[in-house]
């Protein structure tokens, strides 16, 4: 478990809804509950601070989604960006995918650092010349100017989804990538925006039957056959897309077996999964579940290889968070680069770190009272028992307003973002 | 450890009751669940509070269809063990002996009611299915079954009140309650019967003309019950028309409409999604549709005013 240190924090206007680095780390992007997408970029390293890795900072903000409003329905579309996910460099323009609840859309982010001077139809204002007053041809110069950072939106994926889609991956053969709401999911092509192919469809034929919503999934990071999808009632499912066109019989099915000792009417909303990733490696998936972290072996079905309890204690207040609907919150997870560690979210602004190899984890929080800037992290620690020690919160005193919903770690070093609502924060290693 | 002004629940306290209870083998746990009135109380108030969600959860902007499932999951888990215990009976027909007072929990109101009235006509109490609930997941339907590329098909109601929930959970989509199949006394058929009745929407057309009526007068009790929220509106002429040539079993649709003018942004439940997806033409006619659609556009113009 490494001890991050330092912390950047980057206040937004909004409720954060979603946190990805691209695939070299040096972009992070922010999808907020107002339809923004924020997106950083990290600094080369100071010579004057050389202890300190670069910092990031704002690159490029625009408006991705707009409220709509179906008038079938007469229900508002929420603009709330649900997933942004990053298409592998190609050229030198960034692509992300960023989705709301119905519609999906790649956009381009480039740069433009240079423009052309010395046009011979029209002046440096823009203006057109009179073609009379032209005695001579020039060649347009490319001067210098200001970095300008745009964002065009070049495909709109819109009217496949009936329901809300809840994940959006890419696929490793990067020309496809799959989009899931509660019943279906689809997947289409990135040059194709009029068609998609539906390829898993768990809607029953009468509504009133509906027991089991999909609750995420992904793309295998290396088969582009491969992918995922788990279910509110805490299963995995592993679809092959060789094997059938409509992948509703999965090729692989994970599902821990119940602790009958530990049942109660609680137990299959606690069972249900909020998140599923694949580690980099593509052997292990995690699952997130609402008390635990799982890590999964591709190879075994009948159990997780590896359990971690992120917030035990809350099991004996299972009832206030039904009431209080906290039992339904979706926290995601997060590999980080060596797929060693593990990391989830928590309440009160705490976030846990899971090290595979020493089983060790570690409670950080995420607030800007916790510490002054490039200061070490202090872990935290909730008192369960009777006796509370000194610097230790008791659960009933965790704010269960603050939640720590989304986080991600940087494909290769050791720095991690965590959105605490509005607040972004980026903690990093202090290079020693 | 809550937000400001929630009420600590004795139900947290008291939650190792409900997990103790599930210890050790099921025929002494059942008795002894049956003793355990604390475990009752909280079971109870647990039932009260997630069906209390279902209904507020189509106040929503669009409910999440996760959390109603789970939530509707959990009602019928409650359900199912309460059946067991013979609690339910006991619970249903103690309520409709008594005089309820309105400001109880409306939603076990509701099925008292809906039990008396079936107890009425000679049947016995069913179980509460969760099919008012499941109506919402309808109102999701907008696209067409494998045509991916339309924007619109059936459906469409404009917007519904939360008096709908309550219509819903006694009406039915065909203007029937909850339904009441013939069914044996015997007790372990129930578990099967409760599968039945969520499927029974369709056959529940029993030609239960008393039970309709009955069915619209308890509605009208309910939405009396949520008086001081959500008064009636009168029915709208022009949505009477839309709906005029509308095959007359679904005739409680009067019922529903009268709530749909209060509140813009409800809940769905696109009654002509599932009446539509009970019938034979609802996928096939798409031209029909489309003409269909065409008045359904120009109605809406109308009434949303744009």
């Amino acid at each position: 478990v490494r001890f991050i240190k330092s912390q950047i924090r980057l206040q937004s206007t909004d409720i954060i809804s979603t946190v990805e680095f691209n695939y070299s780390g040096e972009l992070l992007a922010t999808g907020d509950k107002g339809g923004r997408v924020v997106i950083f970029q990290h600094e080369q390293e100071s010579k004057n601070r050389p202890h300190l890795r670069g910092e990031y900072n704002v690159y490029s903000t625009f408006q991705s989604h707009e409220p709509e409003f179906d008038y079938l329905k007469s229900l508002e579309i929420e603009e709330k960006i649900n997933k942004i996910r990053w298409l592998p460099q190609q050229n030198a323009a960034h692509f992300l995918l960023s989705t709301n609840d119905k519609t999906i859309k790649l956009w381009k982010i480039s740069e433009r650092d240079k423009r052309a001077e010395g046009y011979n139809l029209k002046d440096e204002d823009g203006r057109l010349r009179d073609p009379f007053r032209i005695t001579s041809l020039r060649v347009p110069v490319l001067m210098p100017m200001d970095l300008m950072v745009e964002a065009s939106p070049r495909r709109i994926f819109a009217n496949a989804h009936t329901y809300h889609i809840n994940s959006i991956s890419v696929n490793s053969d990067h020309e496809t990538y799959l989009s899931a709401d509660d019943l279906r999911i689809n997947l289409w092509h990135l040059e194709i925006t009029d068609r998609s192919f539906n390829i898993v469809d768990i809607k029953p034929a009468n509504m009133e039957e509906l027991t089991e919503v999909i609750t995420a999934a992904e793309c295998h990071p290396h088969q582009c056959n491969v992918f995922v999808y788990s279910s509110s009632k805490g299963t995995i499912r592993l679809c092959d897309m060789r094997a059938a066109a409509l992948c509703d019989r999965h090729s692989k099915f994970f599902e821990e077996p119940e602790d009958p000792s530990s049942r109660s009417f609680f137990s299959e909303i606690i069972s249900s999964i909020s998140d599923v990733k694949f580690s980099h490696s593509g052997r292990y998936m995690m699952t997130r579940d609402y008390l635990s972290v799982k890590v999964w072996d591709l190879n075994m079905e009948n159990r997780p290889v590896e359990t971690y309890q992120v917030h035990e204690y809350l099991r004996s207040k299972l009832c206030s968070l039904y009431e209080n609907d906290c039992i339904f919150d979706k926290f995601e997870c997060c590999w980080n680069g060596s797929d060693s560690a593990i990391m989830t979210g928590s309440y009160n602004n705490f976030f846990r770190m899971f090290d595979r190899n020493t089983r060790r984890d570690i409670t950080l929080e995420a607030s800007r009272e916790s510490s002054k800037p490039r200061a070490t992290l202090k872990p935290r620690k909730v008192s369960t028992g009777g006796k509370r020690k000194k610097d230790e919160i008791s659960v009933d005193s965790l704010d269960f307003n603050k939640k720590i919903l989304h986080t991600a770690w940087h494909p290769k070093d050791n720095v991690i973002a965590v959105a605490a609502t509005n607040n972004l924060y980026i903690f990093q290693d202090k290079i020693n | 450890m809550f937000p400001k002004g929630t009420k600590r629940k004795f139900s947290d306290s008291g939650e190792e009751a409900v997990s103790s209870g599930d210890q050790g083998p099921a025929a002494s746990s059942a008795a002894a669940r049956t003793l355990s009135s604390s475990y009752s109380l909280q079971r109870q108030s647990l039932l009260d509070m997630s069906l209390i969600k279902l209904q507020l959860c189509h106040m929503l902007v669009e409910p999440n269809l996760c959390r109603s499932v789970l939530i509707a999951n959990t009602v019928r888990q409650i359900q199912e063990e309460m059946t067991q215990d013979g609690t339910w009976q006991i619970m249903t027909q103690a309520l409709a002996a008594a005089q309820c007072p309105t400001d109880r929990l409306v939603a076990t109101e509701v099925l008292c009611r809906q039990t008396d009235a079936a107890a009425q006509a000679g049947q016995s109490p069913k179980p509460y299915s969760v099919v008012g609930v499941e109506e919402g997941y309808h109102s999701e339907e907008v696209v067409m079954e494998g045509d991916v590329e339309a924007d619109v098909t059936m459906s469409t109601l404009s917007p519904v009140s939360p008096q709908l929930s309550s219509a819903s959970y006694l009406a039915g989509p065909f203007g029937m309650g909850p339904c009441w199949e013939e069914e044996e006394e015997d007790g372990e058929c129930e578990e099967e019967e409760e599968e039945d009745s969520e499927e029974c929407v369709s056959e529940g057309e029993e030609g239960d003309g008393d039970h309709l009526s009955a069915d619209s007068r308890t509605g009208e009790q309910v939405f009396g019950t949520f008086e001081i929220k959500h008064p009636a509106p009168p029915p709208d002429p022009a949505l009477e028309e839309l709906f005029s040539d509308v095959d007359p079993s679904y005739y409680d649709l009067d019922t529903v409409l009268t709530g749909m003018q209060s509140t813009p942004k409800m809940g769905p439940y696109d009654l002509l999604d599932s009446l539509s997806s009970h019938g034979p033409t609802a996928l096939s006619s798409s031209s029909s549709c489309r003409s269909d659609l065409n008045e359904l556009d120009h109605i809406m113009e109308i009434i949303v005013g744009s």
